[in-house]
C-alpha cells in the first residue's frame, strides 16, 4: 500500500474576501496552496497567509475542534476549518464567511448577535434553594449527568447559525446553540432556573420559531443535536400549557 | 479604521435551492399540503353524507374520476412520505431515559409504526374492509 499521507498538490482556494475600507462588496479570490495530503482547511489558510498573502483575516485558535473559532463554509457547508480534511476536497474549495451573519472583513464575522443571545437565555446553574459551602458539594448521579451531558458539548462556534434557513430568514430567532445550552442547564439536577429561561425561549423568538429543518443536528461537530433540545423544549412547553390551562390543580 | 460589517442578503422565495438539505425539509412539508386537501374532500363527503343519499351519490360518484383517482393515489404516497419523516425524527422529541441509558432511536421510532399500523388495522376492520 502506497503512503501519499505526506504529498503535497497544489490546492485551488477560492477565498471571500471584503476590505470594508475600499470594498462596496466581498469578492472571491483565487489562490494555489501548495499542500500536504494530510492537511487540514485551516492549514491551507496558514500557509496561504504566512506566505501568500499576509493580509487575509479569519479566526483560529485551537486547531483541535475545540475552542470553536475557525467556523466557515467550506464549498457551502458550514464547518469547522481545522476538521475539514484536503484529501476530502479533490477539486478547488470555496471559503466563506459563516453564512447568516455580517461579514467583518474576509473570514471574519460579526457574532454580537449570538453573543447577546446566549446571554439572554442565561447558560449557567441558577440554584433553586440558596446553599452555602456548609453544605458542602453537589451530588449528582452518572444517570443525572446523562441526562443533559450531550448539550454540553457545545463549543459555540456558530455552525448550526449557518445551517439553520429559519435564522437566516429571521434574524430574531434566538437559534439553536442558544436554546440547546439553555436545555442544558434546564435538564441538571442542581439547577432551578427553567422559569427564568422559558421566559425567553417558550416564545416566539425562541423554540416556536423553528420548523425543524435539522440542519442544525446535521453539521454540529460535536454532535449537540440541538434540534432534539429544541423539539424537547417545545414538548415540554406545551405540557405546561395544557397542565396551566386545563389543569392548574396539578402542581408543575 | 471603519466598521462597516457586510450583510448577505437570504432570499425568502429561493432560499431552499441552496442546499439538498433544505430541500428534503421543503419536501416534507409540502407533502402535508395533500394530507390538507384530503382531509378537506374527506369533510366535504360527510357533508354530502347528511345532505342525503342522492348528494352522497354525486359525492362518490366524483371520487371514481380518473383525476380524482390519481390525486387519491399521490396523496397517499405523499402523506406515507410525510409520515415516515416524522415517525423517524420522533425519538429527537421524545427521548426516554431507563436507568443510566437511553432508549435506542429505533424503539421509540418503531413504536410509532407498531402504532400506526394497529390503528390503521383497527380502522379497516371498523370498516368492514376485512
Amino acid at each position: 500500500m502506497s503512503d501519499n499521507r505526506m504529498e503535497v498538490r497544489q490546492v485551488e482556494l477560492e477565498v471571500l474576501r471584503y476590505n470594508p475600507e475600499t470594498d462596496q462588496e466581498p469578492k472571491l479570490q483565487k489562490f494555489t496552496v501548495p499542500c500536504v495530503n494530510e492537511w487540514c482547511v485551516l492549514d491551507a489558510l496558514n500557509y496561504l497567509k504566512d506566505n501568500l498573502d499576509p493580509t487575509l483575516a479569519y479566526r483560529w485558535s485551537c486547531h483541535m475542534q475545540v475552542c470553536g473559532s475557525c467556523g466557515m463554509m467550506i464549498n457551502g457547508e458550514p464547518k469547522l476549518a481545522c476538521k475539514a480534511m484536503l484529501r476530502d476536497y479533490p477539486g478547488t474549495i470555496r471559503i466563506e464567511p459563516l453564512a447568516h451573519f455580517p461579514v467583518e472583513r474576509d473570514l471574519v464575522t460579526v457574532a454580537d448577535d449570538f453573543m447577546a443571545k446566549l446571554k439572554r437565555v442565561k447558560p449557567y446553574l441558577i440554584p433553586g434553594q440558596p446553599r452555602t459551602l456548609e453544605d458542602g458539594e453537589y451530588k449528582q448521579s452518572p444517570e443525572q449527568l446523562k441526562r443533559y451531558r450531550q448539550y454540553a458539548m457545545c463549543i459555540n462556534c456558530m455552525l448550526c447559525y449557518a445551517a439553520c434557513p429559519e435564522y437566516g430568514l429571521q434574524p430574531k430567532f434566538i437559534g439553536p446553540a442558544a436554546i440547546a445550552l439553555a436545555h442544558r442547564y434546564n435538564q441538571d439536577s442542581r439547577d432551578g432556573g427553567r422559569d427564568e429561561r422559558q421566559e425567553e425561549i417558550a416564545t416566539n423568538e425562541g423554540v416556536w420559531e423553528c420548523t425543524f429543518v435539522g440542519a442544525c443536528s446535521e453539521v454540529c461537530p460535536k454532535h449537540v443535536d440541538p434540534a432534539a433540545a429544541l423539539q424537547q423544549v417545545k414538548v415540554a412547553s406545551t405540557v405546561d400549557w395544557y397542565l396551566e390551562h386545563f389543569m392548574s390543580w396539578v402542581k408543575k | 479604521m471603519s466598521r462597516r460589517p457586510y450583510v448577505r442578503e437570504v432570499s425568502p422565495t429561493s432560499w431552499y435551492f441552496r442546499m439538498p438539505r433544505y430541500m428534503r425539509y421543503m419536501a416534507r412539508e409540502v407533502t402535508s399540503v395533500f394530507i390538507g386537501i384530503y382531509t378537506v374532500i374527506l369533510l366535504v363527503g360527510l357533508a354530502r353524507l347528511s345532505d342525503g343519499d342522492l348528494a352522497y351519490q354525486g359525492y362518490l360518484a366524483a371520487l371514481r374520476q380518473p383525476s380524482s383517482i390519481v390525486f387519491h393515489v399521490l396523496a397517499l404516497a405523499f402523506s406515507l412520505y410525510n409520515s415516515f419523516t416524522w415517525f423517524n425524527v420522533a425519538p429527537k422529541a421524545l427521548p426516554i431515559q431507563i436507568g443510566e441509558e437511553f432508549m435506542p432511536d429505533s424503539v421509540v421510532a418503531g413504536g410509532h409504526y407498531v402504532v400506526w399500523v394497529a390503528l390503521s388495522l383497527f380502522i379497516l376492520f371498523w370498516a368492514g374492509v376485512f
